[in-house]
């Protein structure tokens, strides 16, 4: 079988049968937002993984798919979902836009110029309170999906309903990026990735296939963004803010920034281990610290390569 | 026969200095130019600003008749010039397949959402595409690692990967920087064949190459560079005799070996 099927197939099993050992309701809220993160970190496994280029601003996508969803339906008159696509239409915008000069730059000006753009988003979003309320937040209108679905005999609690809405979304989401990888365009991706000047002898345009993945990987977030904001039915600038970048590509690296399900793996670790970490309480924070330097000193390729390569070791 | 490469009164200055200056000479199709010089004589930049890696300071490059001068690689490539790299360029964490899938790259490319879906049209293309690298794998003698990582081949076996990467876009003109450098005997000798048979079908080929036997005996011409400047040309024989020649590159003891070469 080949990696494509085998990934797909391990997430599509994870969604489906991890309801089965949930101790409670609660355990679907944590479940959607994990796969609500593990969807901006397949973006961004395109965008640092195959493409080898950096951002430390996209974040600033996933506010925008974020509030589209709360402002478009409010001033619009657009369906939250269709919402969502505006959303993700405007991210690419930006993202083509803010890319074309941007990328030139490589590794930490690149770092530093995307930076800017995630600040530049979240402060907009922060300060234009005619717009989007500011700070505290604005409320987002219901996707109707869920009654939808009861109407047709389909019973799902609220968390239920997102827990595999996000699930279904975040497979297609990882299907997409599997399908780039064995493409043409993923080949050149990974060919700039690995020498730009050899892959520029070869014909190919690394400045407008760099521009693409940078592109592909905004709408991810922004998509992230919006089934964060539609579940809630509430978001605040946060969701653009610089943390949130900084999670999303510490997310890649620490899972393994070459593969979607390693990605995955990170986004579930750094998604649950601070739930988990609570107990310790005022040292949450230290530990959350100590766990990810301790990945990056002893699995430097990311948790899930570092742990197939020792069970490889082991069969031998 | 129409000129297929017209290099003229190329020259190059790195913060005041000249590292090539004034070089002009021309390839025809189906014809092995090389380029020989001691090191630092200018061979390698020569080879970056053909092939637009460095822009020149001055002269013109001409592709088939169009200037071309600082025109980026990849647009180069897609004028039908390609080359090869004399410290290795591979793509390392990609197959030896992918590696020469990707010099297919003009050839498989299409619309992007074709990528994202994988729809049939793109799985057509890279089926013709990995096609043809393996059996351009198999000329090069790879057919066996197709499937190996790239990281893990040898040295020689990896410049045999950047040839077949570099004929992988059925180039007019090629440029091959030091194709035998680290290969044996064998090795060294199969590059020639493929060499005067690829320059059999018609290609352009402008060579740089240390390996002085194999330059004397697969070149049409040779250009001869020292500290960046166009010394001598002509064919084999000729410059092999001339004593600028001799005194510059092969020393002034060399004399008696470079003729039984």
């Amino acid at each position: 079988m080949t990696t494509k099927r085998v990934t797909l197939l391990i997430l599509a099993i994870i969604v489906i049968a991890s309801p089965f050992f949930f101790p409670s309701n609660y355990y679907y809220r944590v479940g959607s937002l994990i796969f609500v993160n593990g969807l901006a970190v397949t973006g961004m496994v395109i965008l640092i993984g195959y493409a080898g280029q950096i951002s430390l601003g996209h974040a600033g996508f996933a506010g925008i798919g974020g509030y589209a969803c709360a402002l478009a339906p409010v001033h619009l008159g657009l369906h939250p979902g269709l919402a969502a696509i505006l959303g993700a239409a405007i991210s690419g915008a930006l993202a083509w836009a803010v890319g074309r000069p941007v990328l030139r730059l490589k590794g930490y000006y690149l770092a530093v110029a995307t930076l800017g753009l995630g600040i530049l988003v979240s402060m907009v979003l922060a300060n234009e309170a005619w717009l989007t309320r500011g700070p505290d937040g604005i409320e987002v209108p219901d996707l109707g999906l869920n009654d939808l679905l009861e109407a047709v005999g389909i019973d799902l609690s609220n968390s239920q309903f997102w827990y595999f809405f996000s699930g279904l979304v975040l497979v297609i989401g990882a299907w997409v990026a599997l399908n780039l990888y064995d493409s043409p365009t993923g080949r050149a991706l990974r060919a700039l990735h690995g020498s730009e000047i050899a892959a520029r002898t070869v014909g190919i345009d690394v400045a407008r296939l760099k521009l693409q993945a940078f592109v592909i990987s905004a709408i991810y977030a922004s998509l992230s963004g919006s089934l964060l904001a539609l579940q809630n039915k509430f978001i605040t600038p946060d969701v653009a803010g610089f943390m949130h970048s900084i999670e999303m590509v510490t997310m890649a690296v620490l899972g393994g920034v070459g593969s979607v399900l390693g990605a995955f793996f990170g986004a579930t670790i750094l998604t649950t281990l601070p739930q988990v970490l609570t107990v310790f309480q005022e040292y949450e924070q230290i530990l959350l610290g100590l766990v990810m330097m301790l990945c990056m000193i002893f699995m430097r390729e990311g948790l899930l390569p570092s742990i197939l390569r020792a069970l490889r070791g082991k069969d031998k | 026969m129409t000129t297929l490469l017209e290099v003229s009164g190329l020259g190059i200055t790195f913060g005041g200095l000249k590292a090539v200056n004034d070089v002009s000479f021309r390839v025809n199709p189906g014809e092995i130019v090389s380029v020989i010089g001691p090191n630092g004589a200018g061979k390698t930049t020569l080879f970056n600003m053909i092939s637009g890696v460095y822009i020149p300071s001055e002269g013109s490059v001409k592709l088939d008749g169009q200037d071309v001068t600082g025109w980026d690689p990849f647009l180069l490539a897609r004028r039908g010039l390609s080359r090869t790299f004399q410290n290795l360029q591979i793509f390392q964490t990609m197959t030896v397949l992918e590696n020469a899938v990707a010099g297919f790259h003009l050839q498989e490319k299409g619309p992007l959402l074709a990528d994202l879906l994988h729809l049939p049209s793109m799985k057509a293309r890279a089926r013709t595409a990995e096609a043809e690298a393996r059996a351009l794998l198999d000329r090069v003698r790879l057919g066996n690692a197709a499937e190996k990582e790239a990281s893990s081949l040898s040295y020689g076996a990896l410049k045999r990967l950047e040839i077949a990467r570099a004929l992988a876009l059925k180039p007019r003109v090629l440029l091959l920087d030091e194709p035998a450098a680290g290969c044996n005997a064998v090795e060294t000798e199969e590059i020639d064949h493929l060499i005067a048979e690829v320059a059999a079908s018609g290609v352009a080929i402008l060579l740089v190459e240390h390996d002085m036997k194999m330059v004397m005996r697969i070149s049409n011409h040779i250009v001869v560079l020292d500290h960046g400047e166009k010394i001598a040309e002509g064919e084999p024989a000729v410059v092999s005799r001339d004593p600028k020649v001799i005194e510059a590159y092969l020393g002034p003891d060399s004399q008696v070996e470079a003729t039984h070469a």
